[in-house]
């Protein structure tokens, strides 16, 4: 059994108060290795619980995550995250928030050395390897988050808006970057975005959540990610059915805001 | 009073003079001289160099002023140092009045100047000399060599032409005076009456402040001079102020021994914290100088009871400052190390550890604060050497200007201190409030 499984995950949190929110429900997927998959969906509809429960950080209250056929129990490196921002080591070089992973498993500096080097190329950080990493611009240091993670050879990648934080022109540089690493390196990756257009670019397989309780709603496969690599990505844009895509997606989600609205307006 | 408008009127005056020279001088292009809004972006406020400096001098000026220091070009007027005379009527029991002349003289201390050479004049009231010691008033017994005295009801009606109808002799039932004692004004000084009908003559005060309330600048300074070469009280003053920072120093190294790690487990351990949150809260709000009496019963005035008393000063704060760093770790932090594959052990040590040192610096830098006020302040109440010491028990024989030299010289190594830790704190932990 080779690829990433969720079976049946479901997450409830009981909250001081004796209440209880169903954050997801019932949650399958079968994500093959190698594969791109992004995850849309409202605000609050369990995206960052569910990426947490496969990363090993919280255990679901029903269900199991298998990788590559062993039981996930706990964080390890064989899935890697990016965060949104705030993970990097402040106390440490670009350098040595690359060097991390290998360092932490033992791998003497010699071997990872060149690894490290490598990875800050293709990120395009090899003039900075000695910066703190403060001296560095928001989209700077995702790309160290990003070869922090690869540096470490994981077999999923988990991200949960890798990219929130960063402006509109840095962002499609990095949007370049994903896909180009996605191919070069063949891992699987887990993309949470709140960007329909990133979803759609970024995603093989796009994913849209519905809330209360979190549950898949529906699922797409797409050809943007494949075009995309190595292409401007804004040609891939004006592709037509990109655009209607886009809009079904937007509508969507749209419905599902006004229904979360709707609800709470009625309820209070 | 006086003084506090003083240095109002130089603080004013020096930024008026101040903004008209470097506005005329220099039209600075830098980027906060372009900023347009300036009042409240407290970025834009830095310390003004010429203020800080003028700031100083300013205080020694005054300080210099009012003491009569040799070493500033202005003084507040001093006291009179001279001569003066001035007449007195006096009234003898049978209505007759004469005239006498008082010389009196201003002398530094007792003995110092000779007696003043007078001729006796005639009438029944003789001349009368009299030395001052400077600061202090004379009191003249006028009738010591005259003819009549007070006790046969002579008495004095006029000083320098001011007349008086007071009556020491005049009481009530409780035989307390009936009248208001009288003040005469003479030349370079003024003259009372007491009780008893003698003259007080006190000569012109001026403003300066007499050296046993404060001395001058010199007068502290050739003190430092002196301890430093002969020491004061059996030690140098190297081995006062030495004792005294040996002391922080290592109750400052056992507190943050026990403190640091005591913190870092109450923030990983629920037992840790609940063990000792009690304690901690309760020990924080205990001034260390509260501690003081019970240290010093249980473990005398020696070195050993100011370094526990110390290490109590510093535990607290640096247990409190670890907890919090340890508290303020990011979890996304502690999240991403774990994906990466750091065992527990190496989370506490590459992620934990760094990521509190801000903290744990801000606390030893308040703990290093709070250790130099308390050994100063227990070696005031009891120890053989040390700065606070040596302050106590020359303010015993009222050397103020050793009392001074310490507090000057107890301020600038606090100042020191801080500047100290402040400099590892930018070498050691650079990231400090940037992330
Ligand atoms: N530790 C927790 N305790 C209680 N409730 C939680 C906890 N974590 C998440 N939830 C709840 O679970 C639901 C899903 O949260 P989650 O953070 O996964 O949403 P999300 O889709 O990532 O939202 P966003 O897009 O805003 O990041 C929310 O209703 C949230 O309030
Ligand atoms: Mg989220």
């Amino acid at each position: 059994m080779s690829g990433l499984v969720l079976d049946a995950i479901s997450m409830r949190f009981d909250l001081p108060n004796g209440d209880h929110v169903q954050a997801l429900k019932n949650v399958s997927l079968d994500i093959k290795t190698g594969e791109l998959m992004s995850v849309l969906g409202p605000s609050g509809c369990g995206k960052t619980t569910l990426l947490n429960i496969i990363a090993g950080f919280l255990a679901p209250t029903e269900g199991a995550v298998t990788l590559n056929g062993h039981l996930v129990t706990g964080p390890h490196q064989e899935r890697g995250m990016v965060f949104q921002k705030g993970a990097l080591f402040e106390w440490m070089n670009v350098r040595e928030n690359v060097a991390f992973g290998p360092r932490m498993n033992g791998v003497p500096k010699s071997e990872s050395a060149g690894k490290v080097d490598h990875l800050l190329e293709v990120v395009g950080l090899h003039d900075f390897k000695e910066k703190a990493i403060y001296e560095l611009s928001g989209g700077m240091q995702q790309r160290v988050a990003l070869a922090r993670c690869l540096a470490n050879e994981p077999d999923v990648i988990l991200m949960d808006e890798p990219l929130g934080a960063l402006d509109a022109l840095t962002r499609e540089k990095m949007q370049g970057l994903v896909l180009k690493l996605w191919k070069e390196t063949g891992k699987t990756i887990i993309l949470i975005t709140h960007s329909v257009e990133e979803a759609l670019l970024l995603g093989e397989r796009l994913i849209v959540m519905a809330p209360r309780p979190g549950r898949i709603h529906k699922e797409y496969n797409l050809p943007f990610a494949e075009m995309g690599v190595g292409a401007d990505l804004r040609e891939v844009k004006h592709h037509a059915e990109y655009a209607l895509t886009r809009e079904e997606i937007l509508n969507m989600i749209w419905d599902m805001e006004e229904e979360i609205m709707g609800r709470t307006e009625g309820a209070a | 009073m006086t003084i506090l408008l003083i240095y109002i009127a130089i603080f004013i005056g020096a930024f008026l003079v101040v903004k008209f020279i470097t506005s005329r001088l220099e039209q600075r292009h830098d980027f906060t001289s372009l900023k347009t809004v300036t009042f409240g972006d407290e970025s834009a406020v830095t310390a003004n160099r010429t203020a800080s400096v003028i700031s100083i001098v300013a205080i020694f000026l005054i300080w210099g002023a009012f003491t009569g220091s040799k070493l500033t070009p202005i003084h507040a007027p001093g006291p009179y140092q001279g001569k003066g005379q001035f007449d007195y009527v006096v009234e003898g029991p049978d209505g007759q009045r004469d005239t006498a002349s008082v010389f009196w003289q201003v002398e530094d201390k007792k003995g110092a100047a000779e007696d003043l050479e007078i001729a006796e004049g005639d009438g029944f009231a003789l001349n009368d000399a009299i030395n001052i010691i400077k600061y202090r008033s004379g009191q003249l017994r006028w009738d010591g060599n005259d003819a009549v005295s007070r006790k046969d009801g002579a008495r004095i009606v006029e000083v320098d032409g001011q007349a008086t109808d007071f009556d020491p002799n005049q009481r009530d039932a409780d035989g307390n005076l009936v009248q208001d004692r009288p003040r005469f004004r003479i030349d370079n000084g003024s003259v009372t009456m007491t009780d008893k009908g003698a003259l007080l003559i006190t000569p012109y005060q001026g403003w300066q402040m007499e050296p046993i309330w404060l001395p001058s600048p010199e007068a502290v300074w050739s003190r430092i001079v002196e301890i430093a070469s002969e020491g004061y009280q059996n030690n140098t003053l190297l081995q006062h102020l030495g004792w005294s920072l040996f002391r922080v120093v290592a109750g400052f190294f056992f507190g943050a021994l026990i403190g640091i790690p005591l913190g870092y487990a109450m923030g990983l351990s629920d037992w840790f914290r609940g063990w000792f949150d009690p304690i901690v809260e309760f020990m924080r709000p205990v001034p260390p100088l509260a501690l003081i009496p019970l240290v010093i019963i249980w473990a005398g005035i020696g070195e050993v009871g100011k370094v526990i008393l110390l290490f109590l000063a510093a535990l607290w704060i640096m247990t409190i400052a670890a907890r919090a760093g340890v508290s303020g770790v990011n979890i996304t932090k502690v999240h991403a190390a774990y994906s990466l594959g750091a065992s527990r052990w190496q989370i506490m040590r590459h992620v934990i550890v760094p990521n509190s040192l801000p903290e744990i610096f801000t606390g030893a830098r308040v703990a290093m604060g709070v250790c130099w006020g308390t050994v100063v302040a227990a070696e005031l109440v009891a120890a053989e050497k040390g700065a606070g010491m040596m302050i106590m028990v020359a303010s015993k024989f009222q050397l103020t200007d050793i009392v001074i030299m310490g507090i000057i010289l107890i301020g600038i190594i606090g100042y020191g201190i801080d500047i100290l830790m402040r400099r590892a704190e930018r070498w050691l932990v650079p990231w400090k409030g940037r992330s």
